[in-house]
């Protein structure tokens, strides 16, 4: 089995090895394409994997989180309202990540201490973050669908040596620092989840929150942090729609990314390396979506089969090529006088 | 710390919401350095009193003291700290993770220059440093050295037999460096060779100035290592003995209330024609290694064919296949004249057979299904508990009934018959699964372990059931991992090694060692010249 993992991941880097060989010496211009298509496929993606890690923590720990959509929706809008009133995005960052998590621990209150069902408390999560950023996107900018521009949003990274090159500067020369943050963040979610105390007992508390309770730990708080920080990681997911990617907040602009999410999660197999691939994917579906529409105009009526291709790629990977498998105890409360 | 007892426990009550009395006053005092053996019929409160001592139940009322401290244990993290260490009757391990990582679950080592858990706010940071697997797996090594419980910590537990499995609960007791252990049924589950061996690791511990307490429905057991024993009976202390004072019938008496008797009568054997007929029998496992290698046998109306032998030599692959649930890869069932070979398991069924499985909650029962609920699975789908059009609909007074005998008849233990199957003790579980089994007028039984985790009066009543099925021309094949039990009942014995019968004897013609020797094995010849030798 590692020798499996390890031989993978060789033949990952040899592919993206020739790969980017392959693609530099082609011509200059298709080299710009193809830096471009990267790049929007990392920034297409950096939503959907942030959002889809942090419904990991949620569900290693066993609870389910559907929530993902409202609490991205919350989080942008905090995002945009908070850099809009102190003119700091990195102010606005810390508000998204704040509201997300408070509203994602809500979810893991009622679902853990109060033993609500998981989905009915999901789909709560989704109505009151639709609901409540609709309602203050016209207290806050006295406008409807959409809220002002903003001008200050989260600085791009520029790296100047690279600018010139035909691919790479197209690529990766004007990089979010949030994207960034996408890759640190599956390695860091790699080592918490597999080397540190706090990762193997929330792997234990989805597993069997029996045993767990019974080596002496609380259940309960392992997963009501797992939910908590599933919220902070959606939210920051939602502020990039907002204050990084793009740069106004708008009525339901997260447009379905938070199911999306939980879709990478799953055909990721709970995994973050798995969720980054997944995610990755997705976003270069996307990224094709806006390639189409700017040079291949005349295919644009199918545009919206490409945006399908996704979902129907999930249903497909997941019932003909591999069983994905859910953390056991997923969406069960735990209670200590029942037994198992 | 000078007081002589490491636990008191004094006036214990426990109710379960539903209202179940499990413990009603229970005292119980526990020497520092002694065995002592806690009995009981099914559901008379033993692991409901072991869990409250381990800080997993709270008590409505009651004291306990621990190495003369008296405590209030809120969750087990109270009691470890304190040296308690517990291995439940269903064990708590996560079969996906490591062996490591199930043992430090709860204790992780941090490497020795990044532990700041000593200061304050540490245990926090501490959480998200990285955990030491390589110092863990090395104390595992030299734990499992020490007290010969050799376990290769890298590997995941669903590897794992249920034998080794065990010896890393007891590993991770030792790990947290408890002195005060609590065995909650740990036999129930081993071969005879490893009960062996646990005895022997356990006599160490002793040695070592532990203290035990063993729960056991094996009397035997008790009588080989226990210094007091202690018997509970529908949640109340019926008495405590010195086992220099006692032997196994008057404990049976004490636990059961009325006298036991422990080799069943039966007539002699009057075998009809063949009911099952297995020929060149080959299964897979899960791994796709062949389990099953090529096995012919018969069991007839009117006869108990007992199988004996080590687990893991195919008996599970080999039941699977004969109740449908694992499809053969060679060979031929018969059932009566009916080929099942690979069929489904509904069709097995209605051709008459009835599965009691060794494992009752992977696939006898669905815990959180209600006691009812379950005695209907399986015939759910045809009168008498389903009528209407296309029997779609559950007649749930009739289910209501069917249960309320069953439970009269296997006197199960439960506070009322739509309670949870969760909420039932481990051996009143197992009597659900007999009793829906057994009640399904079926011409060929296959019991697996019928009598798993069973106290002496219920295997006592499956037994005569077992006997009485046979009387009445049923077919049943009974696969033991005891000996006494298969020697007791069988009328024809076989003997699996290694996916193949290596002898079918008569129960006179073998002597427990020399079926010991077979099932480990040796053939014919060389078991001879052993046998003359011992
Ligand atoms: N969580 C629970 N909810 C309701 N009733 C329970 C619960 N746990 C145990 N009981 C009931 O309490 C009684 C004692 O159960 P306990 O598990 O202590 O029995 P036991 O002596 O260990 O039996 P066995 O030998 O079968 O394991 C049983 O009648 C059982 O049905
Ligand atoms: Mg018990």
């Amino acid at each position: 089995m590692n020798q499996r993992r390890f031989f993978f991941i060789i033949a990952l880097v040899a592919a993206i090895i020739i790969g980017v060989i392959g693609i530099i010496s082609m011509p200059v211009q298709q080299q710009q394409i193809a830096g471009w298509l990267v790049s929007i496929t990392m920034q297409m993606a950096t939503p959907l994997v942030l959002a889809g890690i942090g419904g990991m923590y949620s569900e290693r720990g066993g609870v389910v989180n559907i929530g993902l959509e409202g609490i991205m929706l919350m989080g942008a809008f905090t995002g945009a309202a908070v850099t809009y009133y102190f003119d700091n995005p990195w102010l606005g960052i810390l508000g998204s990540v704040a509201a997300g998590g408070l509203l994602a621990a809500v979810h893991g209150v009622i679902c853990v201490k109060y033993k609500g069902n998981h989905i009915v408390s999901g789909t709560g999560v989704i109505l009151f973050g639709t609901g409540f950023t609709t309602l203050m996107l016209e207290v806050v900018w006295h406008q409807k669908g959409r809220g002002e521009l903003i001008t200050n949003t989260i600085p791009d990274i520029i790296i100047p040596q690279i600018q010139s090159h035909p691919f790479f500067g197209p690529a990766f020369s004007v990089i979010s620092p949030v994207v960034v943050f996408m890759f640190v963040l599956t390695a860091i979610s790699w080592y918490i989840l597999y080397r540190t105390p706090f990762g193997l007992r929330l792997r234990a508390s989805g597993e069997d929150p029996s045993t767990l309770d019974s080596a002496g730990v609380s259940v309960e708080w392992i997963r009501v942090v797992g939910v908590i920080i599933s919220g902070c990681l959606a939210g920051l997911g939602g502020a990039y729609l907002s204050i990084g990617f793009g740069s106004a907040f708008a009525k339901e602009m997260t447009a379905g990314r938070g199911f999306i999410a939980l879709a990478a999660m799953i055909f990721g197999n709970w995994t973050p390396t798995g969720i980054l691939g997944a995610g990755l994917f997705f976003g270069f579906l996307d990224g094709l979506n806006y390639f189409i529409q700017i040079y291949f105009p005349a295919l644009l009526p199918f545009s919206n089969y490409i945006a399908m291709l996704p979902f129907l790629l999930v249903v497909v990977a997941l019932g003909l090529i591999r069983k994905s498998v859910p953390p056991k105890a997923i969406a069960k409360p735990y209670e200590k006088e029942k037994r198992a | 710390m000078t007081t002589e007892y490491a636990v008191e426990l004094e006036d214990i009550c426990k109710t379960f919401p539903g209202g179940v009395q499990a413990n009603k006053n229970i005292t119980l005092r526990v020497r520092r350095g002694e065995v002592i053996g806690l009995l009981g019929e099914n559901g008379a409160g033993k692991s409901t009193l072991m869990n409250i001592l381990y800080g997993l139940l709270k008590p409505d009322s009651g004291r306990i003291v621990i190495n003369g401290e008296e405590v209030s244990l809120n969750s087990p993290q109270d009691a470890i700290v304190r040296g308690v260490g517990m291995v439940h009757q269903h064990f708590k391990l996560i079969p996906v993770l490591t062996v490591v990582e199930n043992v430090v679950l709860g204790l992780e080592p941090i490497l020795k220059k990044m532990d700041v858990r000593s200061i304050p706010g540490g245990r926090t940071i501490g959480s998200v440093l990285p955990v030491d697997f390589k110092t863990a797996s090395k104390k595992i090594e030299e734990i499992g050295e020490e007290n010969g419980l050799p376990v290769d910590p890298s590997s995941k537990i669903h590897d794992l037999s249920v034998g080794l499995q065990q010896r890393v609960e007891i590993i991770k007791m030792l790990y947290r460096q408890a002195n005060i252990l609590i065995l909650d049924e740990p036999t129930s589950v081993l071969t005879p060779h490893e009960v062996d061996e646990l005895f022997v690791t356990l006599k160490e511990f002793v040695k070592a100035g532990k203290t035990i307490i063993l729960i056991t429905h094996k009397l035997r057991e008790s009588m080989a290592l226990c210094d007091r024993i202690c018997v509970l009976r529908d949640g109340e202390l019926v008495g405590i003995v010195e086992r220099k004072d006692t032997s196994p019938s008057k404990l049976a008496q004490m636990m059961v209330g009325r006298p036991v008797v422990f080799t069943t009568q039966k007539e002699p054997r009057s075998p009809g024609e063949v009911v099952l007929s297995v020929s060149n029998l080959s299964v897979l496992d899960n791994r796709k290694l062949e389990k099953v290698k090529g096995i012919n046998f018969e069991v007839h109306a009117g006869e108990i064919f007992g199988l004996a032998g080590v687990q893991g030599n195919g008996q599970t692959e080999l039941i699977e296949a004969l109740a449908g649930l694992r499809k053969p890869t060679n060979g031929r069932i018969l059932v009566g004249s009916v080929d099942i070979t690979g069929k489904r398991a509904r069709f097995v069924r209605e051709a008459g057979v009835s599965h009691i499985p060794e494992d009752r909650q992977r696939m006898g029962i669905i815990l959180p299904f209600s006691v009812e609920e379950n005695i209907a699975l399986g015939s759910h789908y045809r009168p008498p508990f389903a009528a209407g059009l296309f029997s779609a609909i559950l007649q749930l007074d009739v289910i209501r009934s069917a249960t309320e005998d069953l439970v009269e008849d296997y006197s199960i233990k439960l506070s009322k018959v739509n309670a949870l199957a969760s909420t039932l003790s481990g051996g009143n579980q197992q009597k659900v699964v007999v009793a829906r089994e057994l009640a399904t007028k079926p011409n060929l039984v296959i019991a697996a372990q019928p009598t798993r985790g069973l106290d002496v009066g219920a295997t006592e009543y499956i037994h005569e059931v077992l006997i009485g099925l046979r009387d009445r021309g049923v077919a049943v094949l009974l696969i033991s991992a005891e000996l006494d039990e298969i020697q007791n009942l069988a009328d024809r014995i076989g003997v699996i090694y290694d996916g193949q019968m290596v002898a079918i004897k008569a129960p006179g013609e073998a002597t427990p060692t020399e079926l010991g020797l077979l099932m480990a094995g040796h053939t014919h010849e060389s078991s001879d010249e052993e046998v003359a030798l011992s």
